[in-house]
This record gives C-alpha cells, sequence and structure tokens, in this order.
C-alpha cells in the first residue's frame, strides 16, 4: 500500500513517526504553516519557522527517504493581530520560490472574526497574484459550519480564485458537501477526538463518493495519530473496497491536488 | 478452529470484507462509547455541574439518535454549531469549546 501525507505537522513530532510513517507506505508529506502553541513575538519567529520548514524539515525527512514538502502562511490562530499578519503576509514571498513550497496554507479561520476574515482575504489575494495552491483551515467543532460558509464566500467573491487549485480542509458531515458543492476540494482530517475517525471518513466517502477528496492525519503536538491515513485504508478494506479503490483515495487524490504545483514531483506510479 | 462459528470470533482467515464487518468489528467499540456517554451524563448530575452548557447541548443532540432520521451524525454536528452569519467584532479566546453558547 502506498499513501500520501497531505498535512502534517511534522515540526511537531519526532523522527520515530517519520520511520513509522515510510515503513507505513508513505510517500511523501506535506506541512502547512501553522500555529506553534503560543502566539510568535515578531515577523522574525516566522522568518524561522519558514526555514524549519524549508531546510531543515526536509533535510530530517530525507534521513527517511520522505519527500517533504510545506505551505506557508500566517494561521488564522495569529491573524486577530493585523500588524503581526502584515509583517508576515510582507516576508512570505521571499519564501515562495524555495523547491519544496507548495503554496499558501493553511490559511481560513479560527473563531470567525473580522480581523481573521481580512487576513484570510489578504492571503487569498497574495496566493492569486503569486499563482500558488490554497490549503484552507476550516475552524473547530462549533465554530466550523459559520467558519466554512464564510470562508466560501471570501473564495467565491475573489475573481481570480481557481476552485480546482483550492482544497478546504478539516471538512465533516455537516460540511463536506458545502465545499464541493462549490466546485473546491475537501479535506477529511482524522482526529481520535476532535474532527473526524477513520470510520466516520469511510462513510463520507460513500456518501460522497470521493471526488476531489483527500485525508490526512494533521498529526501534530495535540491529540493526534500519525498513522491515521493508513489505518483508514484498513477500515476501507474491512468494508469490501478494492485495493485500487484505496489506492484512489490515499495517493492518486492527493497526487492529482498537488501535482498542479509542478514543485511536487513524486512519481505517480502504480501501486505495487 | 471450529468452521460454523456464525460470529467469526475465532477466525484465523480474514473474515469476507462487507456488511457483516461492519458489526463484527464496530459493535463493540461503538456499545462502550455509549456507555461512556451514559456515564458522563451521570457523572456530571452526581457532581452538580449538568446545567453547563456543554451538558445541556449533549443532551439536547443525543435526541437524533434515536429520532428514526438519517444522516446523524450531520445533524448532531448542525446541533452542536453556532448558527449566527455574522463575523464576531473580536475574538474570545483561541478555543472552541464543543458546543454553541449565546453569547450576550
Amino acid at each position: 500500500m502506498r499513501y500520501i501525507e497531505p498535512h502534517g505537522h511534522m515540526v511537531s513530532r519526532t523522527t520515530d513517526d517519520y520511520e513509522a510513517m515510510v515503513t507505513a507506505g508513505c510517500q511523501a508529506v506535506c506541512e502547512p504553516a501553522f500555529w506553534a502553541g503560543f502566539d510568535r513575538g515578531s515577523v522574525d519567529g516566522f522568518r524561522d519557522y519558514f526555514r524549519q520548514l524549508t531546510e531543515y524539515e526536509p533535510a530530517r525527512a530525507a534521513k527517511y527517504l520522505l519527500p517533504h514538502y510545506c505551505w506557508l502562511c500566517i494561521n488564522p490562530k495569529e491573524s486577530e493581530d493585523l500588524a503581526l499578519a502584515a509583517d508576515v503576509l510582507a516576508m512570505i514571498p521571499e519564501y515562495l520560490d524555495r523547491p519544496n513550497v507548495l503554496g499558501i496554507g493553511e490559511i481560513g479561520l479560527n473563531r470567525n472574526t473580522r480581523n481573521e476574515l481580512r487576513v484570510l482575504e489578504q492571503h487569498v489575494e497574495l496566493a492569486v497574484t503569486q499563482a500558488q495552491l490554497i490549503l484552507v483551515h476550516t475552524p473547530h467543532l462549533e465554530d466550523k459550519l459559520k467558519g466554512t460558509r464564510l470562508i466560501l464566500d471570501v473564495l467565491r467573491a475573489h475573481p481570480g480564485v481557481d476552485a480546482s487549485r483550492v482544497i478546504v480542509d478539516h471538512v465533516e458531515e455537516h460540511t463536506l458537501r458545502l465545499v464541493l458543492d462549490a466546485g473546491f476540494w475537501a479535506g477529511i482530517t482524522l482526529y481520535p477526538d476532535s474532527k473526524s475517525s477513520p470510520a466516520r471518513a469511510v462513510d463520507m466517502i460513500e456518501m460522497c463518493g470521493g471526488e476531489r477528496l483527500w485525508m490526512n492525519s494533521a498529526c501534530d503536538w495535540g491529540v493526534s495519530d500519525p498513522l491515521a491515513v493508513p489505518k483508514t485504508a484498513l477500515e476501507m478494506r474491512r468494508r469490501g473496497h478494492s485495493a485500487e479503490r484505496v489506492d484512489q483515495l490515499l495517493f492518486r487524490n492527493p497526487h492529482q491536488f498537488l501535482s498542479q504545483c509542478p514543485k511536487f514531483r513524486v512519481a505517480p506510479g502504480s501501486a505495487s | 478452529m471450529s468452521t460454523s462459528n456464525p460470529d467469526h470470533t475465532d477466525r484465523t482467515t480474514p473474515a469476507p470484507p462487507g456488511n457483516a464487518a461492519l458489526i463484527d468489528v464496530g459493535f463493540l467499540p461503538v456499545r462502550a462509547k455509549l456507555l461512556e456517554v451514559a456515564a458522563f451524563l451521570d457523572r456530571v448530575e452526581r457532581h452538580g455541574v449538568a446545567d453547563d452548557f456543554r451538558c445541556k447541548a449533549l443532551r439536547a443532540a443525543a435526541h437524533v439518535l434515536v429520532d428514526g432520521e438519517a444522516e446523524r451524525a450531520r445533524r448532531i454536528l448542525e446541533a452542536l454549531s453556532d448558527p449566527s452569519l455574522e463575523p464576531e467584532a473580536v475574538s474570545t479566546g483561541k478555543a472552541a469549546f464543543g458546543a454553541w453558547q449565546i453569547r450576550d
């Protein structure tokens, strides 16, 4: 079995996780910029973080023969500070040409505030003007439905946004159809408590067809499982889904989306 | 190895995939989760915190489980969601709570 981990915060994980992921069949990992668990004090904190994502982390992954890619942004949790956000947005273009940068993400909303919305709009503008793919984070728990609606409004309002180049992540049963019906890609995040279980993810695939859909572990420093994606493959096989179908969802779908960035070079090949 | 056991509990070869496995594999973990819900609701009553907005929301959402209608997961998520449409003026903190509470 082969799979792509399209959303993993590997700076928070140990090298043991790299070994386990590769052993389970991981062919590439993609790391969106995220909140460190505390607010960074200045743009220089982000500069160091972007160096970590574009220099140190791909080298660490390479020791396990795993291609490492990343996305850049100021995370919605830090977007209340408009001055800091402006500084970071101005600095991001310095890093967009790095060989493992796929696009702008994970942008979006956290508590659905006006400032967060403003920074989201600025990120979308940056992505469009720089011809970058977009990875969107949708809010947690009770804020997800409202936040998803607001995010879709922002994306649809920008004439330069190509829906086929945007993935809206962390969808659940109440937001999946909103995203797919609007023409965007959707990501299902497999979390033990706060998002979707492997079983619910497969339910959603069965009900929505699995087109324009990927699954990810979003493993980070919180309660999460870096092997959640291959464990979902087991759930699919238990229900009678074919190996071909598993390969479509776990490898070929994310490969299709990510390959829109020419820097993503993972051989499509065939499942062995 | 018995070859007549209908519940596959002593199989040494993989069970046939499909509908039967949904229950064979899924029932016990879900039974355990349902008991956790029941015990949690008992616990918060016993400790006098059952009126917390999250506990109220959980009890209300639980009705969806037995109303006989489909798409229970979607409807429970919607029941726990903020139904408003306008952006918030300011952030009330980094973390969400899991259930929506009317804000003053």
